[in-house]
Formats: structure tokens, C-alpha cells, sequence
């Protein structure tokens, strides 16, 4: 294998672990942008999504045209639950209390996930047939080309939303200034809500479309929500498109760290350089997000 | 129109307002005067729902309003102009206004809203130049402009406007109470909180001197004016020198 055809091997697998670190980066973002508190339950939603995919396409058999608008459905829901009946609920509006809350939350997530699914790991059929691929020297299955296709499709739709709807402009009115947006009539609660619905959306997606590659257990997202957390910082916290650019540097720094290196150091190489542009840069890439550049 | 009868509010053991009783008919524009930490904020608070009185009811054309949510308020027609303009910084202008009606989804609504655009643009011209602008930019002027024309596309009948002049030149400040002038004109009462007690009087018909929580005192815009005492004690000692003031 010539170097041309290794380095764009490392840039499609890069891509496609950048894609869904974009994608559980950017369900941080919603959350935070809504609500000034980091999720710490975004890696168990990525989890729920894999699980479900297993459950629905394999247990169930239902075709992934189905199966994957469902998964969503789902996950989006127990997002809704978790500020419905948790983080919206506290008595307290401490920030730390209530990240604490959606830690708790998770960790009883998880355990309800080992309840259903067990510890084991689970295959889960990928979107299409896998057939070997070719493209510049690198090889990948047609799932891949599934997780590149898919985020961009989610990316495409949210820019959508938040530029063009009015729903997803008083979304933003609620980030930018809360006060003011309720005086204006916007339900704040009802878009924090939302907010938890598309934050789980979104790890719903990554799971499924990754699980096929991963396989899917009831702790898959653990690992992935806190580089998406990484990936969330890196691009600068808040910030949609430092999330996007976040996970997708960070996906590819992994890969070519560890193809230059040795994949023994895959997660240490991404983390070195995240606080290294983080010395430099304190509040990311792009900066932090909206409201704070008023 | 508008009513607020012996409203009573704390902030936890502070006690912020006290009794306050005030009106605001149809086609008035009527003066809320009262120096910093009067308490002019927290009345507005409580009048659009932010805050709920601990005591008193704040009436809409006879409908009690307090207890309901900021967004029942608004659909009732009474929107408050928020201290400090707040307007929607990295939003354009065009957006800030579109939120502004967003109570007004309504499929039958959709002309009126398109109507209201046009409205805000005339009374505003200098907004119809910048529609395509993020908020965020413009001139402090600009925004008590977007944060006004805001409220508006809500299609108010009671406009609660909270220290617009603050901040803001001589010149400009006179231009954003011209415009105050007209709203009455378009179906639109408006509560005009101010420090600025000369500005405020010279636009209103009525007014009231709200003092560590309590009205002090009410009267018309002249009675305001020529009242020595009021005008020493409360609205400040700059206009005690006023030329055009009277030898007792
Ligand atoms: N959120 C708050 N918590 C506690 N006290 C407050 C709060 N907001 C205002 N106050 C107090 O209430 C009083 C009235 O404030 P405010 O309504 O803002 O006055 P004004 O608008 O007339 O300047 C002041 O003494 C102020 O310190
Ligand atoms: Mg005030």
C-alpha cells in the first residue's frame, strides 16, 4: 500500500469518527446554548440509539427506513423525559446541580440499558450491504459513505432550522436573551425542551450509524459523548459550527495520530492536542457560542 | 384600559413595591417617573407576568391578568419594551422583528403581520435601511428602535416602554418620543417608565412619581411639572434652575 493510499485511508476513517463526534458535539451545544448546563447523558442517547437499531432492524426486522426514523423518535423522547421529569424540575437553578442531575441521570440510563440489552456486545446489521469500496487508494463499506451522507444531511436540516424557521429562530432568541424572548411570548421552557428533543435526536443518529461499524453495548457512547464533549470545547463550547469543525479535526487528528504513531495512542494524541489548542486558544477554534458574542 | 390596583411585591424579605395603584386609559400616553432603584423595573416585571405581586391584580380591559404566563399577556395585547433594549444581538433586524410576532402564527394572521412590518419600517425608517443587519451593530438608538418596533409586531394595545431615552443623545432621544407621540394614533396606549422626567412629561398627557416603592404622587403632565416640592424632592435637583420656572 502506497503512502497516498494509507493517508486517505486514515482521512476516511478520520471522517467518519469526526462525523459522529460532530454530531453528539453539536447535541452538547443545543443543551448548553439552551440551558448553560453541559449533558452528561449526550454519550448514553448516542448508546440508546445503537441499542434500538440492534433491537429494531435485528430483533424486529423492520426494514432501517423504519427503523432508523423510530430509533430517532425514541432517543429524542427520553430527552424530552430526562428535562421533563429531571433537569427542569429541580427546585435548584444551580448550574452545578443541575449537570449533577444529568450525570445521575446517566448513570441510571446505563443501568437500565445492562437490564435490557445485557453487557455483551451487539452486532447490528449495517444500513445497506456491506460491499468493499473503492475511492483514491482507500478502502471503506458502503456505511460509511451512510455516516458521511447522513451527518451532512443532519447538519443541512439544522442550519435550516435555526436560519429559516421561526421556530428555530426563537430557539435562538432564547440562547441569545432569555428575559427578552419571553417577553416576546416565546415559551422558553417549551424550547429547552426542544432542545433536549434534538440534542437526542442527534446521538440517536450517531449511534445508529456507527453501531454497525462498533457494534452496539449498553455503554458503546460512553467514550464517544466525551470526545463529542472534546470535540465541543476544541471547536469552542456553543458554537455549532466549532462543533461541526470540532469533531471533524478531531476524528482526523485521531486517525492520522494514530497512524503515524501507533493506535495505542489514539485517545492520548487527540486529548494532548485538544488542551494544546486550548493553551493557546482558551475558548476554542471559533470562539463560544452565540450568546456570549453579543 | 390597562388598571393596576394595589399591587404588593418583595424580592424575598425586600419589600419593592408597595400599594401601587395606576392606569393607563385608551390613546393615552402616560409618565412613570421615579430615580434609580424606585422600583419602575420591578412594576413593569409584574405588570407582564415576570413577576407575580404578592398582593393586588393588574387588569386588562376588566380581565384579571396576573397569574397568567408572559405569552397569555402578549396575546392579550399588553408587550413591555425591556430595560436596556435587549435586542436579539446576532440576529438581523428583520428576525428581531419577526419574533416579535411570534404569538401571531395564525394562518389569518399573515397579512397583518406583513401589514405590520411595513408599519414598524415607516415609524422606523431609519430599520428599513438595515433589515438584512445583525441587531447587534446598529447605534444605540437603532436598537431602542428594533426593540420598540419588536414590541409592535406584537400588535399591543398597551405598549410598557422602560427608560428608552437611557443612554441615548439629546437628538436621538427626542426622535425615539416623537415617534412615542404617534402610537396612541395607532390604536396603541403606551406606560412610559423614565428618569428622564423633562423628556417623559413633554410626550405624556398624565404621570406618576413612584418613590422607594410606593406612588408618591399623580397628577397631570403640567401638575408634574409646576409642582416646586416634587420637582426638588424627586425628580432631581437639575431642574430646580429651569429659566422658564416662576419666582414663588
Ligand atoms: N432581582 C432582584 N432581586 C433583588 N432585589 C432587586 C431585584 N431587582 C431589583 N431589586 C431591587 O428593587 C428595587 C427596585 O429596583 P428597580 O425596579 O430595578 O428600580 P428602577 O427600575 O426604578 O430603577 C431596588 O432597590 C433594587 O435594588
Ligand atoms: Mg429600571
Amino acid at each position: 500500500m502506497s503512502g497516498w493510499e494509507q493517508l486517505s485511508q486514515y482521512i476516511m476513517s478520520g471522517l467518519t469518527t469526526g462525523s459522529i463526534y460532530a454530531l453528539a458535539a453539536l447535541g452538547f451545544c443545543l443543551i448548553y446554548n439552551a440551558t448553560h448546563i453541559v449533558n452528561f447523558a449526550q454519550g448514553d442517547f448516542i448508546s440508546l440509539g445503537g441499542l434500538m437499531m440492534y433491537t429494531l432492524l435485528g430483533a424486529a426486522g423492520l426494514p432501517a427506513l423504519v427503523a432508523l426514523p423510530l430509533a430517532v423518535a425514541v432517543v429524542a423522547g427520553l430527552g424530552v423525559v430526562l428535562e421533563a421529569a429531571a433537569v427542569g424540575r429541580a427546585r435548584s437553578r444551580e448550574i452545578t446541580v443541575l449537570i449533577f442531575i444529568t450525570v445521575a441521570a446517566s448513570l441510571l440510563f446505563r443501568g437500565v440499558f445492562k437490564e435490557v440489552w445485557g453487557k455483551q456486545a451487539l452486532a447490528v446489521p449495517p444500513l445497506s450491504p456491506d460491499v468493499p469500496l473503492k475511492l483514491l487508494g482507500a478502502t471503506f463499506t458502503p456505511q460509511n459513505l451512510w455516516i458521511l451522507g447522513i451527518t451532512l444531511a443532519a447538519i443541512v436540516v439544522l442550519i435550516y432550522f435555526f436560519n429559516h424557521t421561526l421556530t428555530g429562530r426563537a430557539m435562538r432568541a432564547v440562547a441569545i436573551n432569555p428575559k427578552a424572548a419571553a417577553l416576546m411570548g416565546i415559551d422558553t421552557r417549551r424550547m429547552v425542551r426542544l432542545s433536549f428533543a434534538l440534542a437526542g435526536a442527534l446521538g440517536a443518529l450517531a449511534g445508529a450509524i456507527i453501531t454497525p461499524i462498533t457494534t452496539a453495548s449498553y455503554n458503546v457512547g460512553v467514550l464517544m459523548g466525551l470526545k463529542g464533549f472534546a470535540a465541543a470545547v476544541l471547536g469552542g463550547y456553543g458554537n455549532f459550527l466549532g462543533a461541526i469543525v470540532g469533531g471533524l479535526s478531531l476524528g482526523l487528528l485521531e486517525s492520522l495520530g494514530a497512524g503515524a504513531l501507533s493506535s495505542t495512542y489514539k485517545d492520548v494524541i487527540a486529548f494532548v492536542v485538544l488542551l494544546l489548542v486550548l493553551f493557546v486558544r482558551p475558548r476554542g477554534l471559533l470562539g463560544g457560542g452565540e450568546e456570549t458574542r453579543v | 384600559m390597562l388598571s393596576v390596583e394595589r399591587v404588593d411585591f418583595s424580592y424575598g424579605p425586600v419589600r419593592a413595591l408597595r400599594e401601587v395603584s395606576l392606569s393607563v386609559g385608551a390613546g393615552e400616553i402616560v409618565a412613570l417617573l421615579g430615580a434609580n432603584g424606585a422600583g419602575k423595573t420591578t412594576l413593569l416585571s409584574v405588570i407582564s407576568g415576570l413577576n407575580q405581586p404578592r398582593r393586588g391584580a393588574v387588569r386588562l380591559e376588566g380581565k384579571t391578568l396576573n397569574g397568567q404566563k408572559p405569552s397569555a399577556l402578549v396575546r392579550a395585547g399588553l408587550v413591555q419594551v425591556p430595560e436596556g433594549r435587549q435586542v436579539f444581538g446576532p440576529l438581523s433586524v428583520e428576525e428581531n422583528l419577526q419574533l416579535g410576532a411570534y404569538c401571531r402564527r395564525g394562518r389569518q394572521q399573515r397579512q397583518e403581520v406583513a401589514r405590520d412590518f411595513e408599519r414598524v419600517y415607516d415609524l422606523f425608517p431609519p430599520l428599513a435601511k438595515r433589515r438584512r443587519q445583525a441587531a447587534g451593530t446598529l447605534s444605540g438608538g437603532e436598537q431602542q428602535m428594533v426593540a420598540m418596533g419588536r414590541a409592535l409586531m406584537a400588535a399591543p394595545r398597551v405598549l410598557l416602554l422602560d427608560e428608552p431615552s437611557l443612554g441615548l443623545a439629546p437628538l436621538v432621544t427626542r426622535e425615539i418620543l416623537d415617534i412615542v407621540r404617534r402610537l396612541p394614533g395607532q390604536g396603541c396606549s403606551v406606560l412610559l417608565v423614565e428618569q428622564n422626567a423633562m423628556g417623559a412629561l413633554s410626550v405624556a398627557q398624565r404621570g406618576y412619581v413612584l418613590t422607594n416603592g410606593s406612588i408618591r404622587f399623580s397628577g397631570t403632565a403640567t401638575e408634574i411639572l409646576n409642582d416646586r416640592l416634587l420637582r426638588e424632592a424627586f425628580l432631581g435637583p437639575e431642574h430646580q434652575a429651569d429659566p422658564r420656572d416662576g419666582q414663588p
